[in-house]
Formats: structure tokens, sequence, C-alpha cells
């Protein structure tokens, strides 16, 4: 036996102070004041490496009293009946594409913060035609001032080509050109990088709808052929419309909202 | 030699049973007897009155045997007897449900389960707002709103006389109702731990001393026989290593359950002994069928005496419907194959059916045991020889999974519902799409064909009941 242990061996000899149990409650109950104590008093590097220990001991301990909560809180929810029965055969299958789903949602969510979804915009500020055109020069002399390039970020049709460079009213320059959107489904609430169709409307005037210009509140229509949307008559979705929610120009990608 | 069968005007034939039998000795007759002919000659062999559908090497004969042997020059040899099988046909004919006569919205979330009770004038429904509901049939409009359960209700099933209606729930309950005033009987039947998956009843033929037993199958792996009068639980089998998916009863008093541990099991269910193991699968099994399903669906009513006589007798009842011989099984599993058993005699497959490209989630024997159609995800619907198991065509037509498919009475119809949110009729004749039915919102979960054939009900995640007419 090793020498240390002597407590031990005298209680087993001897048993325990009648006291002992009570004794040690009073210990236990003091031990915190008598921490903080210790935590006042001390100062210099003692008091830096005291207060580390005592900052990850707070934090096991909290940990330990959140999982305590939430064993008591699960067993609450059970009894109430949950949203979105599912047929007894595929009980056992949807736990996957709901985890995925779930796990969308908390990644859009962090991205986009809570409460952007409230769109579909009804109000669009107006972008007036000298934001949205640069005038450009032409001519031998520089005086001739009918040539425009668009400064937002435009959708080009893949069957378009453009007029001899010298007749261009309009440049569309490529490099603001986009073919993908991300799509948030509001039901969902998950987002999809989804491939344009084409311009539906921009609130702003026909002439940028014509153009393919995309500002805030523009509506596209984009390809969820990949989503396995169906209409009640049993067709696959392939072209619906969303609304873009941010400003494309600024942000050099486009975030739109589908409309269900 | 010259073709006898083309160049002569008449030919040698036996006719044979559905099971190859020989009826009379080979007789020769003209090739250009019609159907309603050799329909005639067959009753004079047999001494009976029915109608019969007649066969040479699976290719129906539609007008006369001398199209239909011109169809398939070659594969007939006409060195021997043509041999003609028939086959006999219902008594009644369904008509395709065409419109969709009313929707009815009630309950709270989606539609799980519903059906009709074996002479289709009731119809039920169970819900994810855990309610059972009953529907008026006549005036199609709710009657009852039958509260207990604590849980998505997510199986129900008619007493085979319609004397009650069981509904099972997620957290594991059984609940038994009175459906003439929708109240509950007895108490709540506890003790499964997990979800139900599956409920039967006793056929009623089987019944004994009055008692009135019911199994159900739960994803604890346990299956238990409750006696519906006592509300007790009489057995409990317990040989499953993982959750049962479901169970039948079938008319020999033996109870199938099929399981996620790849097996199906067979009890004897008045002691509860554990006959066979029917092992074959190599993932879930997921859905079971019997030939005779149909046969104890209807219980004591007899579609061909529709109106004439209140209740015949169960056991003439279900020997009719059940035919001659043995009582198959067919299992489809996760694996994409089906399984053809004879489960009362062997624990050996008497064929692997391959076929499908996605788990199979629905198997069902036509009723008069012919047929088997297997409901798959890979949007398919694909249609099987009840008997042999041999492939017989695909209904190709959902964008989505198909989640469940109901014959119709006299086999010539199947409907099916998926999750691109159409119910569709497909004809049995053609193997063609007869009737595209859209109306749903959101994914069609079940439907249902009455055992008397003029309506379908379907249900799913839009939370409306649909029934459709001819």
């Amino acid at each position: 036996m090793p020498q240390n242990e002597h407590i031990e061996l005298s209680q087993k000899r001897h048993g325990k102070r009648f006291d002992h149990d009570e004794k040690l409650r009073k210990k236990n109950a003091r031990s915190s004041h008598k921490a903080s104590m210790k935590a006042k008093k001390l100062h210099g590097l003692k008091a830096k490496l005291y207060n580390k220990k005592r900052h990850a001991e707070k934090i096991q301990m909290k940990k330990a009293i959140k999982m305590h909560e939430e064993k008591q809180t699960k067993a609450k929810d059970a009894d109430n009946v949950q949203e979105g029965a599912v047929p007894a055969y595929l009980l056992d299958r949807e736990t996957q594409t709901r985890a995925k789903v779930l796990s969308n949602m908390v990644k859009q969510k962090r991205k986009e913060k809570a409460g952007k979804w409230t769109v579909p915009i009804p109000k669009v500020k107006a972008v007036g035609e000298d934001e949205v055109f640069k005038v450009l020069a032409t001519g031998k002399r520089r005086k001739k001032t009918w040539k425009r390039m668009v400064t937002k970020v435009t959708f080009v049709g893949e069957e378009f080509t453009r007029k001899p460079p010298k007749y261009e009213r309009f440049i569309r320059p490529m490099g603001l050109r986009f073919k993908k959107a991300h799509v948030t489904h509001p039901e969902l609430k998950a987002t999809f990088c989804l491939p344009m169709i084409g311009v539906k409307k921009n609130p702003n005037s026909p002439m940028y709808t014509q153009l393919g210009v995309i500002t805030k509140g523009t509506v596209i229509e984009v390809n969820v052929s990949e989503l396995g949307l169906v209409t009640t008559g049993g067709k696959v979705v392939w072209g619906k419309y969303a609304q873009v929610t941010n400003h494309p120009e600024n942000d050099g990608c486009i975030n739109a909202v589908l409309l269900v | 030699m010259m073709n006898t069968a083309v160049s002569d005007s008449k030919v040698l034939v036996n006719f044979l049973n559905g099971d190859g039998e020989r009826a009379g000795a080979p007789l020769e007759i003209p090739l250009d007897a019609t159907t309603s002919q050799l329909q005639v000659l067959v009753n004079a062999l047999l001494g009976a009155e029915e109608k019969y559908q007649f066969h040479v090497n699976d290719f129906e004969v539609t007008e006369s045997l001398r199209k239909t042997l011109a169809q398939q020059e070659g594969s007939v040899s006409t060195e021997n007897a043509v041999e003609i099988r028939y086959e006999p046909q219902a008594v009644f004919r369904v008509r395709a449900v065409t419109r969709c006569t009313s929707s009815m919205p009630g309950h709270g979330e989606a539609v799980i389960n519903a059906a009709f009770n074996n002479d289709g004038t009731q119809l039920a429904s169970g819900s994810g707002d855990a309610s059972v509901r009953f529907w008026d049939l006549t005036t199609e409009s709710p009657l009852h709103v039958c509260k207990a359960h604590k849980q998505w209700v997510l199986v129900i099933s008619w007493h085979p006389a319609s004397r009650y209606l069981a509904s099972a729930c997620k957290k594991g309950d059984v609940c038994i109702w009175d459906p003439k005033s929708g109240t509950q009987v007895g108490r709540i039947l506890t003790g499964h731990k997990k979800y139900i998956s599956s409920l039967a009843w006793q056929p009623l033929h089987c019944s004994k001393n009055n008692h009135i037993l019911l199994a159900s199958g739960s994803k604890d792996s346990t299956i238990k026989i409750w006696e519906v009068v006592r509300g007790q639980c009489v057995m409990s089998l317990s040989s499953h290593t993982q959750g049962v998916t479901s169970i039948r009863w079938s008319g020999d008093d033996l109870i199938y359950s099929a399981s996620q541990d790849r097996t199906i099991k067979v009890w004897r269910s008045s002691d509860g002994v554990l006959c066979r193991t029917l092992q074959g699968h190599g993932h879930w099994v997921n859905s079971m069928a019997l030939s005779t399903d149909y046969a104890t669906r209807i219980g004591g009513w007899d579609p061909a005496l529709q109106g004439k006589v209140q209740s015949a007798d169960p056991l003439t009842v279900y020997n009719k419907y059940k035919g001659g011989g043995e009582e198959f099984m067919v299992s489809g599993s996760d694996d994409f194959t089906l399984f053809l058993w004879h489960p009362a005699k062997s624990n050996k497959p008497v064929c692997r059916m391959t076929g499908h490209q996605q788990l199979i989630n629905q198997v069902m024997f036509s009723p008069n045991g012919r047929k088997i159609a297997s409901a798959s995800f890979d949007k398919s619907v694909k249609v099987w020889d009840g008997k042999t198991g041999k492939f017989v065509s695909t209904l190709r037509g959902h964008v989505r999974a198909v989640y469940q498919v109901s014959w119709s009475a006299d086999g010539k119809l199947l409907v099916s519902g998926s999750s691109d949110s159409t119910v569709k009729i497909w004809c049995m004749r053609t193997f063609s799409l007869l009737q595209d039915l859209p109306g749903h919102a959101d994914e069609v979960y079940t439907v249902d064909w009455s055992p008397c054939g003029s309506k379908v009900v379907s249900g799913g995640k839009d939370k409306i009941l649909k029934i459709w007419r001819a």
C-alpha cells in the first residue's frame, strides 16, 4: 500500500466521523465562494493562469447543463403532433432529403441573415438611363455620342449575335454578362444555382427588358428542371419566374427568390 | 408438309385451363371461329355458364382464331394441336373512372391512407393531423371525425365484414372504431414501442369462437396479435431483427411478415409458431401481396351477386375468388427485385423477377391472382404474370416515383398514384395509359379502387381527399 493513502486506511480501520457527509456538503457549497475569493485575491501571472483554468471549467459546466436541458425538452416534443406527415413507406427514407434541406436552410440563413425572404419586392428604386448607360464617344474626332455601354449586369441569350460594331448602338460588356442565378425556393428555404432562360420584365423600363438588364427587382425566368417540380397536371416544370433580390452589379452574383 | 393452320380452314385445338389441365379431347374447329363461338364450345365442354378470355401463347384471341395465329406465324407449331388457354372473366365489368366528383377538404395534414370497406359502401381516411375520418359516399361529405391518436395515423384497415375499422399511429398505438357511430371501441391498444407499419385482420372464414383478431407489425420488429373485443394482446411474435414493413393474414390462417432484415417469416396464427423463414432478398423487403388478398378483403360479400344477397358464406366466397391451386405470395424489395413464393409449402422462391431500376414500393396481385403489378420509384409500373412470374409489360407515363397502385375488381384496369401529383388509369388489355387524372396539388400518397368498382379514392400531401367516378 502506498504511503500517502493514510486517510483511506484510517477510514477503513476506524470509520468516518459522524458529521463527515455534512461537513463535505458544506465544504462543497462553500467552494464557489472560496474560488471567487481566490480569483479576487490573485494578481499577476498566477491570476492569469487561474482565470484561464476557471474559464475552461465554466465552459464545460455550461455545456453539461445545456445537454441535460436538451434531454428534458426532447421528451416534451415527442407528445406534440409534428408537421410534414408522410406515409409509413416513406418514414425511413425521408430523413436524408430532409436533413439536406435543413442544412441548406441553415447555410442560407447565415449567409443572407434572417428575414430577407420577405421579397418579392413590390417597389423598386428607379434606375435612370444616366446610371445604366455610359455614353461612348465615337467618330474620328470623338464627337459623335450615339453609342451607349450598359454598366449593369445583363443576360444575353445563347443565340445572340452582334451587329457589325460600327452600327452597334448598345454594347453589353462580356464581363457583366451572367448565365446563372442563385435562386431560393421560399417554401423549401433552399437555394440552388440555376441557369437563366431570359429576362421577363425589368420594372424600370421596357427597353431594359429588351436589352436584358438585370437590376434589383427584375423578374427573370430560370430553368428549374433540376429541382423536379411538377404541375398539378403531372408535367415537369422547367421554366419558372424569380425576382432578383440583390444589386447584382455590386455583388457580382445574382440572388433571386422563386415566385411560387 | 403444308402449313395446315393457314391453308386449311380447320385446325386441331386443345382447350387448357389456367393451370394447364385439358378440358376434353382435342377438337377440330374451323379457323374462322370467333371468341363468342369458342366460348359456347368451352361452356358446352365444361357444362358451365361463364365468360372466358382465350390466349394462344400469351396472345389474346380478340376477333377470330385465324387472325391470332397469323399474328404469330412460326411460333405456333401446327404439326401438333394448337393449345388455347381459357380464363374465366369477371362476370361484371368495371368502367374506367374519368372525372373527379368531389374534392373533400377536412384533414389538417397530409392524407396518408384512405380505404373503402369490403363492399365499397363506406370510406375512411387517416391523416397526419392524428385523426381518422369517415366519409358519407352518397352525399360525398364528412360523416365522423375520430380523434384519439396522439400522432400521425399511418395505417387504417377495415374489418372484412366492415364491423370495425382499425387505425394505427406513429406512436405505436392501435385504435378500433365503430364505422356506424364513429366512436371508439374499447381502449387504445398500446404495446408497440415504435411506429406501426401494417395492420391485418384475421380472414372471416378463419375466425373461431367469435374471436375477432387483428395483427399489427411495427418498426420495433415485433408483430402483435390483438383480441379486439377484449382489447388485449394475445400474442407477441418477435423473431425479426429489424422493423416489420408489411404483414398479411392468409386464408390458410398463416401470418406472413416482411421485414427490413431482408426476410419474410411465416407464422402459425393459432399458437404463434414460426413455420419458416423465406430468404432471398438482398435488402429491405418493402411490400408483400398474396394472390388471395382480394378474396380475404371482400369477406362475405360477393361482387357478382351485387344487391341480390346480403352476405354469403365467407368460406364459399373465399374459395370462389381464390380459384383453384395454391396461394402465391409476391414480395418487392429495396434491391430492385421481386420474388414469387409458395409460402405455405416451401421456403424456396418460385421465381425472381428483375427489371426495375429503383426500389419497389408496392406490389399487388390482381383480384383473380393472374397478374402482379409493382410500383417502383423508377417512375414505372411493371406488370408480371401471377403464376409464373414472367414479365408482361411496363407502364410508363409518370414523371416521378410511383407510390401506390390498386386494381379494379375485374382486373382489367389499374390505378396508380404518384409523387408527380397525378393519378393514372391503365388498361390491362393494351397495357397503355387510359386516363390521366390530374387535380391533386401535391404528392399522391394513397389510392384505392372500391371493391364494387364504381369509385376510386385518392389522397395526398395537399390534405384533400378526391373521389373519382366513371
